[in-house]
């Protein structure tokens, strides 16, 4: 057996699945309840049937609210050459490849399936980033594709949407069951609040994990992590200069991007989809020792 | 990649096949005769150097390796996009001793733990009229494509398939057109 320097971080991928778990045993309890006591049926499948819509057509979603543009590789030779080498690197099949006009320095990978993938770059990161800088970035949005984070995310919200949809509408459709003992609806709804705010804290928490993730195997597959931290820094120092306005546009794209398009002040850290910039940058230090290290 | 791996975002560098390199010699000579492609004597390894020191100190061992045997000395050379090519000469009849030292960097990086680094390798073809060809291994496919470069960021797609029909005895041919990598600007292909 080979020696690899390439490895896994298993405390990461332990809380990953601890909050996996939580949010499986929060569905079936949430579902039990509501199979119990309600009517809502009907309601909790538009729900889903969204959810699922909203993944299916992902790619063609966020393409058309970064108003990015599917770039052929005569158009964007430089950009599709180094995606060429990355997934050749990483033995996987090449996604489709889209630029979006805004001076928003970001980049996001989305689409259903490795298969169906898109990664996007805006102008705006391609003009601030070197090339071996904007490689990294690339490779992080490529690891985010080869983990189906766009299905995984879906996936872990749906919970969320649902017993959000509850909590919004359930006291107008409430009372549809009139048994004796307490109002089953108000408990329902109750319930529904409780569970949307566990349900967001733990996709959030997922979310950052697999943020960091993307970060390792898009640091082992370029070999430069330290690329890698220097466009983490380049990148969230310009967001910070940016007026708020222009980020406003993009902020239901938060979730998909590189790095968060609203300052972090905003957030408390349990909140935010993205791990601290210290906090990526401290594992992007740990492996380049790793890969410097003889074995 | 499992279900489980990438619900967990166990995903692991990919390793490469190093092996069915030693297939070129017998499609080299398919080559020579069906097509009137003779080997140059050049080919090169591609791989993405890492950053710190044990990178470095192991890719000098490789060139003083090679070059021990008095032969022609390998080069080192990094493409636009920053990747490194280990550029092998030996004389052009002699294809099984350049796919041996190619071999000999690839087993290098493989145990100092750099095998997913690996990208390809590529020897150098040319017939008559000083057309060039190039084979390429993918290493992490295991398999092999031909690339006709014509001049600038152009490449000559009948050509390559209809070497891809001669050669598909001898070596396993990447099925996946897609991934017929265009590697412009590669070492002895021009």
């Amino acid at each position: 057996m080979a020696k690899t320097r390439f490895r896994g971080d298993r405390g990461l991928t332990a809380r990953m699945g601890l909050v996996s778990v939580l949010l499986v045993v929060l569905w079936l309890a949430f579902g039990a309840i509501l199979i119990a006591y309600t009517n809502f049926f009907f309601g909790i499948i538009v729900v889903v049937g969204l959810a699922w819509a909203q993944w299916y057509f992902s790619d063609r979603l966020a393409l058309t609210a970064m108003k990015a543009k599917i770039v052929t590789p005569d158009e964007a030779p430089e950009l599709h050459g180094m995606v060429d080498r990355l997934v050749a690197l990483a033995d996987m099949p090449k996604p489709r490849v889209a630029i979006a006009h805004t001076d928003l320095p970001n980049a996001f990978a989305t689409g259903r399936s490795p298969d169906h993938a898109v990664v996007c770059v805006t102008t705006g990161i391609m003009r601030r980033l070197n090339a071996e800088e904007l490689e990294g970035v690339l490779s992080h949005e490529l690891a985010h594709v080869a983990n189906r984070d766009v299905a995984v995310m879906t996936v872990a919200s749906v919970i969320g949407l649902c017993a959000g949809f509850i909590a919004r509408w359930g006291l107008f459709f409430g009372g549809g069951r009139r048994d004796n003992g307490p109002p089953v609806w108000l408990i329902v709804w109750l319930v529904s609040l409780v569970v949307y705010a566990i349900s967001f804290l733990l996709t959030r928490a997922l979310s950052r994990y697999r943020e960091l993730v993307a970060d390792r195997s898009g640091a082992y597959l370029t070999g430069k992590p330290s690329a890698l931290a220097s466009a983490l820094t380049k990148i969230s120092g310009d967001m910070a200069r940016i007026p708020t306005r222009d980020l406003r546009e993009a902020q239901s794209m938060n979730a998909f991007f590189f790095t968060p398009a609203l300052k972090s002040e905003n957030f408390s850290s349990l909140l935010s989809t993205h791990p601290k910039i210290e906090v990526r940058l401290d594992q992007l230090a740990k492996i380049s020792a790793d890969l410097g290290r003889q074995v | 990649m499992g279900l489980l791996d990438s619900l967990l975002g166990r995903n692991k560098p990919v390793k490469a096949n190093l092996d069915a390199l030693f297939a070129l010699p017998q499609a080299a000579v398919t080559l020579d005769v069906t097509a009137g492609f003779k080997p140059t004597g050049i080919g090169a390894v591609c791989y993405r150097a890492s950053e710190g020191a044990a990178f470095a100190s192991m890719q000098s061992d490789i060139q003083e390796l090679l070059d021990a045997d008095g032969g022609p000395a390998v080069e080192r050379s990094e493409d636009s996009y920053g990747f490194t090519w280990l550029v092998c000469r030996q004389p052009p009849d002699d294809l099984s001793e350049l796919v041996t030292e190619l071999h000999t960097v690839n087993t290098t990086l493989e145990d100092n733990g750099f095998g997913p680094s690996l990208l390809c390798s590529v020897v150098g073809f040319k017939n008559a009229d000083d057309k060039t060809l190039g084979l390429v291994y993918l290493y992490k496919r295991g398999s092999f494509y031909p690339f006709a470069p014509t001049g600038a960021e152009r490449r000559d797609n009948a050509l390559e398939l209809q070497i891809r029909g001669q050669i598909s005895d001898d070596v396993p041919i990447e099925k996946d057109l897609g991934r017929w990598l265009a590697i412009w600007g590669a070492p002895g292909l021009s």
